[in-house]
Order: structure tokens, then sequence, then C-alpha cells
């Protein structure tokens, strides 16, 4: 009832994919987990909220695609062997791949509400968000737009030391 | 009907500068009625307390990297002990990684606490000439979370560089954590106070790397901080036993060597992997101490001295100039 009519609302479950520390292989993981799960005939999608250095695109060979508008809001891009994967990140907002998105808090946490609200996601089994490493703007700012959508966890991931 | 989206990415002109709020970038920015009716400039006097805190600091280097998990933590505690071998420079390393702060344990340091005197927060001292500070001293218990948003981390910024008793030091090394966002614009912004030899930005081979520190590069020409050179870690292993060598992370895209070439920045060195240097980190010695003859040892080693040769001249054309 919470998600009704927002473009989370076919969205059955959330995955956060979590660490703290950076270079651990989240975005690896959040990659492998989507596509071990289309494997399973899972519907899925992939949030990418690291505005600083979003590394999905590249990892899914869609780092030239460009977003664009429905009614709805803006359409995630497909991607995949059949497309049928939904990613949104900061990397298809970019005029330059190598342009540095050097914005302060306030800003990042407007534009993740926006990927959470604006982005037409679908009717997903499982949506995965991607973070930056770190416990701050990001963090707060994803789960505070995603709590009231079916949030079913995070996922922590380290190395051994 | 297709529409290509385009937003505004100029940076954020600092919630403190005279642009605040007033700048083309901060057009759609939920802040901005707080800021264009808020500060009308940097604080003056605040100014001031910095430059006269950081009047004797002669040498500011920034580790940086875009990227995480590249070796920043580890390359800033090997150059502090690196630099202050020389029993005659005074070395200071600042950890400004707020919610993932390593420098603490990589110096030995867990534990330790700041205390404070009549003249400001003491570092924590490793050596008699290396003195260390970190939200990390700060905390009540090593697993305590700091989750703060911008504004409050880069208040802990600014005090660490306005309440600490420094002295006088010759080398100031600040430690970041990945990205370009609060922390960077902050304590470059606090350290216009004082002068910027440059930053050291770190990488290793793979292209998922080398993406995020192409944008470092960029943020730093943006904010006009000259960059000392790239560091490649991780940048090939060398079996201990049979003496074979494999690329762990392969630079599929050329590595930071064809980076460098392409963006005319200084390539300051490889350093290999060596499995001795997470273990020296995780038991806060140094590994340039523990392993003198580990080829990454000498790679680094020859790092220090090219940053120290920078720095030097900068010193030398900076006093003909005046």
């Amino acid at each position: 009832a919470l998600a009704e009519g927002t473009n989370l609302a076919g969205v059955q479950h959330i995955v956060l994919v979590l660490s703290g520390k950076g270079g651990v292989g989240k975005s690896t993981l959040s990659t492998e987990l989507a596509l071990a799960l289309r494997s399973a005939g899972k519907r899925v999608g992939i949030l990418d909220v690291d505005l600083c250095g979003p590394s999905i695109p590249r990892m899914l060979r869609v780092q030239d695609s460009s977003v664009h508008q429905c009614d709805s809001g803006w359409v995630p891009v497909s991607v995949g062997q059949d497309r049928a994967i939904a990613l949104m990140s900061i990397g298809f907002l970019l005029e330059r791949p190598d342009d540095a998105v050097v914005w302060r808090g306030p800003k990042k946490n407007a534009l993740i509400k926006q990927f959470v609200t604006d982005v037409a996601w679908g009717d997903l089994d499982f949506l995965i968000v991607d973070t930056p490493p770190g416990t701050s703007d990001e963090h707060i700012s994803a789960v505070e737009a995603l709590r009231p959508h079916r949030l079913l966890g995070a996922v922590l991931v380290t190395t051994p030391q | 009907l297709a529409a290509h989206l385009s937003l505004s990415l100029a940076e954020c002109p600092g919630t403190g500068s005279a642009q605040a709020g007033r700048a083309a970038a901060c057009q759609g920015c939920p802040n901005q009625g707080l800021c264009a009716a808020g500060a009308a400039g940097p604080d003056p006097a605040e100014a001031a307390e910095l430059r006269a805190r950081l009047r004797a600091v002669r040498h500011t280097v920034l580790v940086l990297s875009g990227k995480g998990g590249v070796g920043k933590s580890t390359f800033s505690a090997l150059l502090a002990h690196g630099l202050a071998a020389d029993e005659t420079k005074q070395v200071a390393l600042l950890d400004i990684d707020i919610c993932g702060p390593s420098i603490p344990k990589m110096m030995g340091l867990e534990g330790e606490q700041v205390h404070q005197s009549g003249s400001g927060w003491s570092p924590v001292y490793v050596e008699e000439n290396l003195g260390v500070m970190s939200v990390g001293f700060l905390l009540s218990s090593p697993d305590d979370a700091v989750i703060w948003r911008g504004p409050k981390k880069n208040g802990l910024i600014k005090q660490f560089l306005r309440d600490v008793d420094w002295g006088e030091v010759d080398y100031l090394i600040v430690d970041t954590p990945p990205g370009t966002s609060d922390e960077h614009l902050s304590i470059v912004q606090y350290l216009s106070a004082t002068h910027i030899d440059g930053a050291v930005i770190v990488t290793t081979p793979q292209e998922v790397s080398l993406q995020d520190v192409r944008k470092e590069i960029n943020f730093c020409r943006k904010v006009k901080l000259p960059i000392i050179g790239v560091v490649e870690n991780m940048s090939g292993f060398v079996c201990p036993k049979c003496k074979n060598e494999s690329q762990i992370f392969p630079p599929t895209t050329g590595g930071a060597e064809k980076m460098c070439q392409n963006l005319s920045v200084s390539l300051l060195g490889k350093v290999p992997l060596d499995p001795q240097i997470g273990n020296s980190c995780d038991r806060g010695q140094s590994f340039l101490a523990e392993a003198p003859e580990s080829p990454a040892t000498l790679s680094y080693r020859n790092i220090i001295q090219r940053i120290q040769e920078y720095c030097e001249q900068q010193h030398l054309q900076e006093e003909k100039i005046m």
C-alpha cells in the first residue's frame, strides 16, 4: 500500500550491496548477482548510486548508452545478453566519461532521491542497489528513499584483511 | 519520444564561498535557498585562523584516488614512514577519511586517544618526528560507524586543520577517502590558506580503477591542484616460490602508464603486489622496515624520493621568484 502508484510499486525485493570499505568488489558482486538472478529467470534491475565512481555501466559494456524519458519518468538502460536487466547509473548522464562529478552532499542526495522515485523500473523481482564505499550521504539518502518500499536487506562485501 | 537527458554537472562552488547559491551550478540544488540567503563568503576570521595554524607547514601532499581500495592509506602511511626516516624532518599524517579511517590501524595506533592542551589537540606520535591525526582516535570503539552527512564531515576536517597543534612540519601528508566530494572539496578549500605542493594519485592497473582515476585527475585540474604524479599499485605479482610473474589485475587498457601518457601526467612508479604489505598494515607495522628487500619496498622508496625531489624543487622555484 505504501509503494502503490510509485515507480517502485512493481518491484518485489530491493537488495542493497554495501561495504564501508572501497575496492572489495561491491560493483562486481552487484553485477554478478544481477546476472545470476537473470539466469535463474528473475526480472532484475540495478540501481548504481555511486555518483563519484560509477562502475556498473562499464562492467555491463553499456558505458556509451544514454537515458531516455517516458511518461512515468526516466527509462532505465536495458543491459545483458537479452537486454533484460534494467540499469540506472549517473554514468549515463555524463557528457564525457571522464567528467568528475564534484558534488557536495545535498546535490548527491537530490539525485539519489530522483533515481529512486523517477526511474520507471516497471515489474521487477529484484532491484539491486550498488553503493559507494562509506557510511555517508549516499547511504543515508538511499535507505531513506527506499524504506517505504520492499527493502529486503543488505549484502555486505569484504576482503579478508 | 526519446529525450536526451542533460544534467547540470558543474561543481558546487562551496557552501562557504561568495558564489554560494548564486552560481550556475546551484540551479536545482536543494540547498540553493539556504546558501543564497546565508554566508556572503568565506569567513575571513576563519581563513586567518587556518593560515596561522598552517604557517609552519613547509610541504603539503594530498593522496587521492577516486577509486576505493587501491592503496591510498597504505601509500600515505608508507610515505609518512619513508619521509620520517630522516630524523631531521618533522612529518604529519592527517587522515580525513571520516567514514573509513584506516590510518590508526596501519600506524599501530589503534586505541590511542587525542589529548587536548592549551595550544590545541595533540597529534598522536608514532615516532618523535611523525605525528598522526584521524577521526579513528575520536571514536569510543573502533567499530563505531560515523554516519555523517557532508556538512558535519566538513566541520571535523576544518577542526583537524584549525585545532590540531602540529607545530613545525616539513611534510603534511593528507590521506583522503575515495571519490570527489565533500571531503575533497573542503580540504582543497581549507588548505588554500597554505600552499599545497600537489596531489599523488593512486590507482591499480585495471580499467575499472582507471576510469575513476581519470575523473580524479579532472577534479585536480578543475580545482587547480597540481598533480605530482600517479602511483600504480598491485602492478603484477611475483610468486615467492616459483618466481613467475602474474598480472592479478591485468592492465586491459594499458594500465596507469597509458593513462598517464594520454593525460600528460607523471607516472611516479609501479608497485607490485606483495602479501606482506597487507600483513604489515594489519599489524600496524611499516612494510618498508619489515621487508626491506621486497621489490615493492624498492618501488615505494623510489616513488617517495621522486615526491621529495618534486617538493624540494617547488620550494627552490618559489625562493627564486621571491
